[in-house]
């Protein structure tokens, strides 16, 4: 019996060495020299490793970082202050209308973005606010706040309603209830909500690359984008920035993993 | 790395689906007192986010549609008095010799991508489903590739395809198969972009076919077991039509998410050579974006006909997913 299991075991290793073949092979080539990136067949192990690629991480796309950090804490915040009252009021004060509520959400998490970037594109120009950061963490945000409504909305409905009524006889009004008793408790949702907000501004590409092309502040999705455009054959500077803008993604998976696997399913079968 | 998470995991395990729909319905039963003041503080709390899909989704669909019936060129859109065209753009977008092209890309990128990613996620669930040494520390691994920016998948992905110096040809080419031209050929640039994406998928349906089969209680596959069915019809006969409610959930999402892919087929392909990986939603890109001469009309033509297409998925999604919870 025991053997059989470090057999099956085995078998998993190797299952996941074969899909995660992809993620070695960035790292492999971020640290390959380019006299040997075209070589056939290309080394397996980066045996002799070299690290311009990353010294050209560091000396031109530090700012790329820098904005997709400021961007990515402003899509969070803004998400939050907008989602966690939502959901709050649909899962517990249940608004005339709410249901219709979470049915055009569930509908505009369907529209594709090429659609909406078109149709910021038009309004942006208008407004004048293209190639700003406002502009971009306002169109980040759309990815993410019909998201954390039905996340909250999910969350919250599971608080049970003795918590609130306790807090309303001791004299909590709506408002107070909602940010000392029902906040608190959602610390798990808010979490989860705020690594997704993150994660999908930090990888956006499409509302970049349309609302922010040419600004003074872009993100790194347009540092990598602007490596490969410029025909640059300078794989491993490419792989290296690549290693980089993946560490949110890894950061996540190490200390929110439970988070991470909760969303996915949450956002799979919103409630 | 927590090595397996256990300690947080089972605070809150992924939920299956049947529990939410019992829970969201509990909620009606509820009376609430007081209920006209109620009322206005229910609203005073959804009004920021009303008034945010109205300026954020609603304006700029409005606007699309807009777009779209009007025949704007670049001076136009500045000055905003664009003359009003009917369906002249939709038609001409049907006339078009893409329009075949990308319809026929579009519909085969989603289904081969869908088959293949439910497929091979399922499998994985169901191994994943044994309690092994290390079990949950590779199936969080597994979501790697799913958490990646687009981006940087897709640029890997690149460059592991590239015709002279990719991985993969030199890896074919120990098995004595001959080089493929993968994102130059016309034949191959639609595979290669299904292969990314497939791989991006995977983790997504491994984790919902797993919760899934974490909600099928322990009991029924021990009786099945007991009555002498082996692994195989123990799967066909009892695990997966459980699993039938889960799997239409995540078929449709995954047509309604497929349907929207963009970023790794721009990278990889930009659509081409020729038309060859061109599907609806890079078509929309290229007429709006993706030259120096744009033709926002058209553009706004073919994301509507993306949305017309997404929206009929998500009413199958909608009445599919009331229904479960009615049962």
């Amino acid at each position: 019996m025991n053997r059989r299991r470090w057999w099956v075991t085995g078998t998993g290793v190797l299952l996941t060495a074969a899909m995660l073949f992809p993620v070695y092979w960035m790292i492999n080539v971020s640290l390959t020299k380019a006299s040997d990136m075209r070589k056939s067949p290309p080394n397996l192990i980066p045996l002799d490793p070299t690290f311009d690629g990353y010294s050209a991480v560091i000396h031109q796309q530090l700012p790329y970082l820098g904005t997709s950090l400021l961007v990515g804490a402003g899509t969070v915040a803004l998400t939050l202050l907008l989602a966690a009252p939502a959901g709050f009021s649909l899962a517990k004060l249940r608004p005339p209308g709410g249901g219709l509520l979470s049915l055009l959400l569930l509908i505009a998490q369907m529209i594709p973005s090429i659609v909406m970037a078109m149709g910021f594109y038009t309004i942006y120009i208008k407004l004048g606010i293209l190639s700003t950061v406002w502009g971009l963490i306002l169109a980040d945000s759309t990815i993410a706040v019909p998201f954390g409504v039905l996340i909250f909305t999910a969350f919250m409905s599971r608080i049970p309603g003795e918590l609130l009524q306790a807090a309303r006889i001791d004299g909590a009004g709506t408002v107070r209830t909602f940010l000392s008793v029902v906040l608190p408790v959602s610390r798990n949702a808010i979490v989860t909500v705020s690594l997704f907000a993150f994660l999908w501004s930090w990888s956006d590409f499409l509302f970049a690359n349309t609302l922010d092309n040419g600004g003074s502040l872009e993100p790194i999705t347009l540092g990598i984008y602007a490596y490969i455009g410029n025909n640059n054959q300078q794989w491993n500077a490419i792989m290296a920035t690549a290693v980089v803008a993946s560490i949110p993604a890894a950061v996540l998976l190490v200390l929110a993993q439970r988070y991470v696997a909760a969303g996915v399913t949450a956002g799979a079968v919103k409630d | 790395m927590t090595t397996d998470g256990s300690g947080a995991r089972s605070a809150e395990r992924p939920r299956p689906w049947a529990a939410h729909a019992a829970r969201g319905r509990g909620q009606h039963a509820r009376r609430r007192p007081s209920r006209h003041r109620g009322q206005w503080a229910a609203w005073g709390f959804i009004v920021p986010v009303v008034a945010y899909l109205a300026a954020f989704y609603a304006y700029p669909l409005y606007r699309n549609i807009d777009l779209s019936v009007r025949s704007y060129t670049v001076a136009s859109f500045v000055s905003g008095d664009a003359p009003f065209a009917g369906f002249a753009n939709y038609a001409s977008v049907f006339r078009s010799a893409t329009f075949a092209p990308a319809l026929i890309n579009t519909t085969l990128f989603v289904f081969v991508s869908i088959a293949f990613q439910f497929a091979i996620g399922l499998a994985l669930a169901v191994f994943f489903q044994r309690k092994f040494p290390l079990s949950s520390f590779l199936r969080a691994l597994f979501l790697i590739p799913w958490l990646l920016p687009l981006l940087v998948s897709a640029s890997t992905w690149s460059w592991m395809l590239n015709s002279d110096s990719g991985v993969v040809n030199a890896l074919l080419h120990a098995f004595g198969v001959a080089h493929v031209n993968w994102l130059t050929s016309p034949n191959w640039s639609l595979a290669s972009v299904l292969i990314a994406n497939i791989w991006i998928g995977i983790p997504f349906n491994l984790v919902i076919m797993y919760s899934g089969l974490q909600s099928i209680p322990a009991d029924v596959f021990e009786a099945a077991a007991i009555d002498g069915a082996s692994g195989w019809q123990r799967f066909w006969r009892i695990t997966f039509p459980l699993l039938r409610p889960v799997s239409a959930i995540t078929l449709l999402l995954g047509f309604i998410y497929t349907l929207k892919v963009f970023d790794i087929i721009w990278i990889m392909t930009r659509g081409g050579p020729a038309t060859s990986s061109t599907t609806l939603a890079i078509w929309a890109y290229q007429f709006g974006f993706g030259s120096l001469l744009p033709d926002f009309s058209s553009a706004a033509a073919v994301g509507n006909v993306l949305i017309v297409i997404a929206l009929l998925f998500a009413l199958v999604y909608i009445r599919v997913r009331s229904r479960l919870e009615e049962s």
